[in-house]
This record gives structure tokens, sequence and C-alpha cells, in this order.
């Protein structure tokens, strides 16, 4: 590959901090880069369609206010407010990182892959759940509410004891079941077969369903949607047999007849599962025999 | 206040290397997993091509053509031997994932679905072979959920949100490890005749790049602060598709499906630079594409961008294949992937190296592979080596469960074969004192100034792009940032999930595996793989046909040692496609 000489990146001394992580430059060797603000975005053709929001150049004021509590402070909760700038397409996310880099390091969130797949940031968000990492601040611009998810026990700011939550997840036998030999090769499956529980495998554990369901927050033997949406998971795989085993534990008193089709888990599911429908379709199962 | 717990086998990290090894040595031996997150947020899950194996369900493939192509694909560093082993193994493992209930996507008569992927050919690169296995385009989610379930089934023993600070050297052998546990600021020692570590990589050290924030090589930085070597740390490997500004990975599989990178010309540049295979070119060559095509001013508005392009694929294609990037578009970028092209720029994405393994997973030392008794390595953050200078897709997801599932059987193995260590009393003073250290520092520096300009620095000197003289500012920056370190300081004081004193100490992990990094690139003289030297383009076989060590001396400085490649049939040739 021909190597050309190019333009040294500045190696001196770093310059002032800048409140959230910029892009990169990718070395100094573009005439007329230097107004790359992420704020104009990329070029777009006419007419395409954007995202919800405003139409938002240049960086925004953003006031979130965090119901914090920590117990070896004080007993009650209390709530703070943080002013800060922020560019619109920054993540939530980026914006409490940037309150607890700068401005509250006591702040303390759990999150990990910043982009919807790990399940780490689910919050209560402007009175909806939702992961931190999937609300852009041009989203909830000029001010947002910030809590941690409710049903689960609070045990700093916005991290809850998940204890309960992955209880509930394995009294579902959440693993395959098959007893019969295994052969050297795959068993089996049709495309339409795979198809029909493909929605419930993309469950990421975040439990924003299972701490939106309002029967949870009163009575929090509730099994929950999430343990539901895993157990449909393998009771419609169809290599699993152990699907009468989930059926009895999900047709007990603390099982799938709670559900009073709200519909919040759905709404509140990052991933986009049908969750009341695959509740629905278990019930139909313990009644009707039919999976 | 110390609480002491005795295994037979403790595996560090819960991602799909240290589950698979969980699972094998489970049956066999007492076995805890620690691990600094809830097991199902591990990266594993983020990661979405596929895995492959030459099961030839689609169209004829051999193990033997996957070897030669990660031989070639790594740049001729990998270990053909190792090679060999992953790529004749890799059927057992997708057939057993499968039986675990892996939910493969299907071809019509109901067999496992194959799909093409960089750097995967027929016969010694003819053309492009349909190899990967996959589910949709969240493989990697799959196999973390199916690894967990089945470690659920086992009643794997878990300490979730432990974070594992110091590795316990007894005589020479591993006798345990410290972690500390972020619910209660207690200190835990476990006591264990093995130890796997399976954390991931460390693309934090990174100003733009894929990896959660949680990817701050804790492992490679407690083994190398106990004299463990580290193994080829310059390969790191910069994925060419990553969100413009954001670093989200977008997956290869979007070009293994058919779409394509188009320059600010609206050229289809990767004919020019790999005219045989075009945008399925390992990933090292399509991000220096990307880079040169910038550096020239053909970035999209003369930006430092390009394109991805799916305009061309049907609907469906995109819907079923393809969901989740597609959504990572329309949320991160508000762009609509059916009918605009997608902004998408390098993001640093995989370490080839990490520490040094031999191919049962035990972590060896030296230019003679002497075996540290009693520990492993397995995943990401080991280096066996498999992907030598280069990791082609779908490789990772393969590399962990096959040698996850050796070092978990190699663990139980030695467990059953010694008896416990003996620890020494007040063994974890040093961890203690450096958190005392951390803890009352003067705060006359701020750790998240510090990290921000450590990655960035790293980025532009030690990217897709290298030469000497970025990489000697960048040793004298990194020292510097060092010495700033020393002057953090806490607001949290608290005991209570103090996640502000666990990112004080992952900077100091990030800071220990940046200057090896940079270390090993500036003595590496060649080009090779991911390491592109702007000052020495060319490959050197005759002098670089080896891995680096880098060891941490007393005083804090590196050497560096070097050890040969294993060669096997597959003699270096020029690597063109």
């Amino acid at each position: 590959m021909p190597a050309q000489p190019s333009v040294s990146p500045p190696v001196g001394e770093g310059d002032q901090q800048t409140p959230v992580v910029r892009g990169p430059a990718l070395g100094d060797v573009l005439e007329g880069s230097a107004d790359s603000e992420w704020g104009e975005g990329p070029p777009r053709e006419p007419g395409a369609r954007r995202s919800g929001g405003p139409e938002v150049t240049g960086r925004v004021s953003l006031s979130i206010r965090i119901k914090r509590y920590n117990p070896e402070v004080r007993p009650d909760a209390w709530w703070d407010e943080f002013v800060i700038d922020a560019e619109p397409s920054d993540r939530l996310l980026d914006a409490l990182h940037y309150v607890k880099w700068y401005r509250d390091g006591s702040l303390s969130l759990r999150r990990s892959c910043a982009h919807g797949i790990c399940g780490s940031d689910a919050m209560v968000i402007n009175g909806r759940n939702q992961l931190a990492c999937k609300i852009l601040v041009k989203q909830v611009a000029p001010q947002v509410t910030v809590e941690p998810i409710r049903g689960l026990p609070v045990l700093k700011d916005l991290i809850v004891d998940m204890e309960p939550f992955f209880a509930g997840y394995r009294r579902v036998l959440p693993y395959l079941v098959n007893e019969e030999g295994t052969s050297d090769r795959e068993r089996l499956q049709s495309p339409e077969e795979r198809e029909r529980y493909d929605d419930t495998t993309k469950c990421i554990l975040c439990a924003a369903c299972t701490t939106s369901c309002p029967i949870f927050w009163a009575d929090d033997e509730y099994i929950g949607p999430a343990a539901i949406v895993n157990a449909h998971r393998f009771v419609f795989d169809s290599r699993d047999q152990a699907a009468d085993e989930r059926l009895a534990v999900l047709s007990e008193k603390s099982g799938v007849f709670r559900c009073r089709t709200t519909f919040n888990c759905t709404e509140a599911c990052p991933r986009g599962i049908k969750v009341t429908k695959a509740i629905q379709e278990v019930k139909r199962a313990i009644m009707f025999d039919r999976y | 206040m110390t609480v002491t717990h005795t295994y037979s086998a403790v595996i560090v990290g819960a991602g799909g290397a240290g589950l698979r090894a969980a699972i094998e040595a489970s049956g066999h031996v007492n076995v805890a997993v620690i691990s600094k997150l809830y097991p199902t947020r591990s990266h594993t899950g983020a990661a979405q091509g596929g895995m492959c194996a030459a099961l030839g369900n689609v169209e004829e493939d051999y193990p033997e053509w996957h070897t030669f192509d990660t031989v070639k694909g790594g740049d001729y560093l990998v270990d053909q031997p190792a090679a060999e082993i992953m790529c004749h193994e890799a059927i057992d493992r997708v057939i057993e994932l499968e039986h675990w209930g892996f939910p493969f996507n299907r071809t019509p008569e109901g067999f496992i679905d194959q799909r093409r992927f960089g750097g995967h050919t027929r016969n010694h690169g003819e053309g492009p072979v349909r190899r990967a296995c996959y589910a949709a385009d969240r493989t990697g989610h799959m196999i973390l959920q199916t690894l967990y379930q089945q470690c659920i089934k086992r009643d794997v023993r878990f300490f979730n949100e432990f974070y594992v600070l110091d590795l316990l050297m007894v005589d020479g052998r591993c006798g345990g490890v410290v972690a500390y546990e972020l619910a209660t600021g207690e200190l835990h020692v476990f006591r264990a005749k093995a130890v796997l570590f399976a954390t991931g990589g460390y693309g934090r050290i990174f100003q733009i790049t894929s990896n959660a924030h949680a990817l701050t090589g804790d492992g490679p930085a407690v083994c190398y602060r106990r004299g463990i070597p580290l193994e080829d740390m310059e390969m790191y490997q910069i994925h060419p598709t990553g969100i413009y500004k954001l670093g989200i990975l977008i997956s290869e599989a979007v070009r293994g499906e058919g779409g394509i990178l188009v320059n600010g010309e609206g050229e289809r540049f990767m004919e020019r630079y790999a005219p045989s295979i075009k945008d399925l070119a390992p990933r090292d060559m399509v991000s220096r594409a990307i880079y040169q095509e910038i550096k020239e001013g053909r970035g999209v508005g003369g930006k430092d961008f390009v394109h991805l392009d799916v305009r061309h694929l049907p609907p469906e294609v995109i819907e079923t294949k393809l969901p989740d990037v597609t959504e990572f578009a329309r949320i991160y970028l508000g762009v609509e992937p059916t009918t605009e092209p997608v902004p998408i720029q390098p993001t640093a994405h995989y370490a080839m190296g990490g520490i040094p393994t031999d191919v049962e997973g035990r972590v060896v030392v030296g230019p003679d592979e002497t075996p540290v008794p009693g520990l492993f390595a397995a995943g990401e953050c080991a280096c066996v080596s498999v992907h030598g200078a280069n990791r082609l897709g779908t490789n990772s997801l393969l590399d962990i469960v096959v040698f996850g599932r050796r070092g978990g059987h190699s663990m139980a193995e030695y467990g059953l074969a010694v008896d416990e260590p003996q620890l020494p009393k007040g063994i974890e003073g040093e961890t203690v004192a450096m958190l005392e250290r951390i803890r009352g520092g003067p705060g006359l520096e701020h750790a998240a100034d510090i990290r921000n300009e450590l990655q960035r620095h790293m980025f532009d000197l030690c990217g897709v792009v290298r030469k000497e003289e970025g990489l000697r500012a960048l040793r004298g920056l990194l020292a510097r940032l060092r010495g700033r370190y020393e002057l953090i300081g806490l607001s949290d004081r608290g005991n209570l999930f103090n996640t502000e004193l666990m990112e004080a100490v992952e900077l100091g992990f990030l800071l220990d595996v940046a200057e090896t990094v940079a270390a090993a690139a500036l003595a590496r003289d060649e080009s090779r793989g991911g390491h592109y030297r702007e000052d020495h383009p060319l490959r050197d076989d005759v002098h670089w046909l080896k891995h680096s060590l880098a060891y941490r001396e007393p005083d804090g400085s590196i050497r560096l040692e070097h050890k040969d490649v294993k060669l096997g049939p597959y003699v270096p040739m020029e690597r063109k496609y």
C-alpha cells in the first residue's frame, strides 16, 4: 500500500477538558474539516426520514433531576438537579456520565455497552422505563427526570437489587430441556419453527418490563413479564421437552394469570418484544394445551 | 474486613469464554465464577455477525480451508497448530451449542444456515464461502444467553459485581485472587488451586471504540503486575465500520449480506484495494483503505467518514438478517438504511494480544513457554495465538467456546491432581494499600481528564496508522499521564457501590495496558495485520516472524522479549485478496 507523508497530529499536552468525549480526529489531514460539529449530522438526501424530536443544532442546555439515595449518608431519598451543556445527539447515559465525572463522583449507576444490548442501564426516565443509552439528549432536552426502576429495592441512587428479578427468571427453568440422545449433527428445525419463538429470544433481562408492571409493583410475588417471556422462548421452541414443567410453574397463583393486559411491559421493552402477546400465548398454552 | 473463600477453580469473567469454562469444569470440581458485571451484561452479548465452522451445510467447505484463511487472515503471525485445532473443533462446538438450544437461523431444509463473512474463502482464496453460522445479527447475545442458561442448569456459583484486583502467586504457583465486592466495599480472598482469566478486551484505551465501558483490560493488567508477560500487545484490530463519532459497531455481516463501502465520490473504493473479495477483505485492510480515502480527501463531503450502503439490498433481507444494525443507524444517527447510506468510520474493536497461553489454556511465560502452575486464560484476554496480527470476523465467538472449554477442562484436571495452596496471612495487604492510596489521594488531578487524554492520544498515535515519531511522543505522553494519575482523588468516600473508586482502579489498568501496546508498537518496525507502520510499510518475515512479550520491570518500565511463531503447512505469502 503506497504510504504518503502525512501531517503529524499535534503531540503537545492535552487541551482543556471537553465535557463529553468528543469524536475523533482521524489525523488532522483534511482541509476545512474543523467545522465537523456533530450537531449538523451527516449530509442526508432530501425527504429522508428523520428521527423523533425537534430539529436541534449546536449544544443545548439540559437540566437533569436525579433521585438520589445513599443509606450511608442519610436514611431517606432526595432529589438533585444538575444543569449541563450537551450535544443533542449525545446519549442520556453520556450526560449522566458527565454529571458523575465532573459534578458528583458519588452518583452511582449501572452501565456497560452504551448501545442498548447489555441491559444494564434501565431507569425511569421522565416517568417511563427506558435504557439510558438509547435515549438521546435531543429527545428530552431541556429537562429530564431520572429515577431508579420500581418494584425492586433501591440500594444506591440508580442501582436496585436485581436478585429477586433473577430469582423469578430461574423459576421457569430457563434452559433447553431435551433428554433424547444427541447425534453428531444439529437437530432439525424449520425456518417456520424457528420464527415461532424468535421474538422472545431477544430478551436482554434488563427488567424494564417487569418493573413497569403495576401488578409487580403491588405484589412482588408475581413472577413478572420477563420470566414469562423467557419461559415462552422455550415452550414454543420445537426442540424443547419441558413445556409442561414450565407451564405448571406459570399456572401457579403467582404466575401468568396475574397479568391484566395493562401493556406497560410491551411499551417499556427496549428490544421491541411483544411481551403482552407472549404472555397471552402462554396463558392459552396452559388452558388449551396448545404449544 | 476480609472474607476468605476456597474453591478448586475460580474463573474471572462471565462472558462466553468464562461461562464455557465454568460449564466444563463444574461437573468435576468446585467452581466459582467472579464477574464485575452480572453475566448477561458481558460484552460477548454485543457480538453480532456470527460464529464460523466448516459445517458445509450450504456450500462445500472444509476445516483445512478455514485454517488457511485464519492463518493468512492473521498475516502469518498465527501459531498454525493452534489455528488447526480451533478450526477442526469448530464443528463440534457449533453442534454442541445447537444441542443446548442455540437458535441458529435455518436453511429451508432445517439445517443450520451459513453466510459469507470477511476473509473466509473457499479453496485458499478462490472466492467467498458461506461459513458463518448465525442468529439474525445477535449471535453474540444468543451465545451469551445459551451459555448462561447452561450454567443455571448446572447450578454454577456466581459472585456478581465483584472486581478482581490482584492475582495471588505463592512460590511461583497460582494461589487465588483478591476481589472487591462493589455492594459493600469488602475485600474477599478467593483461595483457589486454579484461576482462569476470561476478562475480555481493552478497547477503552482508545477514544472511538466498539467496546463497553467495562472493558478495561483487568485480567491482562492484573497478571502483568504479577510478572506475567503480555503477548503481541501491538496487535489491536480497528474495525472498519463503527457508527460515525460513537464507535458503535456495524457488523461485518452487513457487508456479508451484500452491503458496500462508498467514498465521497460515490465509488466502491474497495475494488481498488482488494480486487477479488472487495468489501469482504480482512478488517485491517478495509480500515486502512478507509483511512487512505479520507486522507486523500475522498471522505463524504470531504469529512472524516465514508458511507456503508445497503439501499440495493431487498428490504426483507435487511429486516430479517440485519435488524439490530439498522436499528442503531435509526436511533443514533437518524438515518434510514433502506433509503440512505450510513456514515461510518473505523472503531477500535478487538485485542489479538493478551495473556500468553498454550492450546490447553494454560498461561505460559518466556520464549520457551513455561507453564505457570494453576494459571489459565481464555477468550479475548488470552493470546494462544489463533488470531496472529489480525482476527477474522466470526473467529472470536469460536475462540471463546473452543478455548473456554479447553481451559475449563485443564483447570479441572489440574485441580484434581494437586492440593490446596497455602496462602500467607495478610496476603491481601497490597490490594488494601492500593485502594487506600487512591482513596487518600490529594485530588490535584481528575481521573476523567486523564482517561479522556489517554484515549485520544492512543487513538491518534497508536490506531490505524502508526509511526516512530508519534509512538515516541506517545511514550512521553503516557509517562506524564501516569504521573498525574498518582495525584487523583475521590469525591465518593463511601463503601456502598463506590463506582468512582473502581473507575479509578480501572484507569490504572488502562494505563498499564496502553503502555505495553505503545511499547510493542514502537519496537516492531514492520507492518503486519492490524499493526501498520507508515515508516515501515512492508512485512518483514526475516526479522519479525515472532511474537512480542512485554514484561513489567520492578521500576515500572517495560522489557520486551520474543518467541517464535509456530509455523506449519502454510508458508508466509503476500497477503492479497
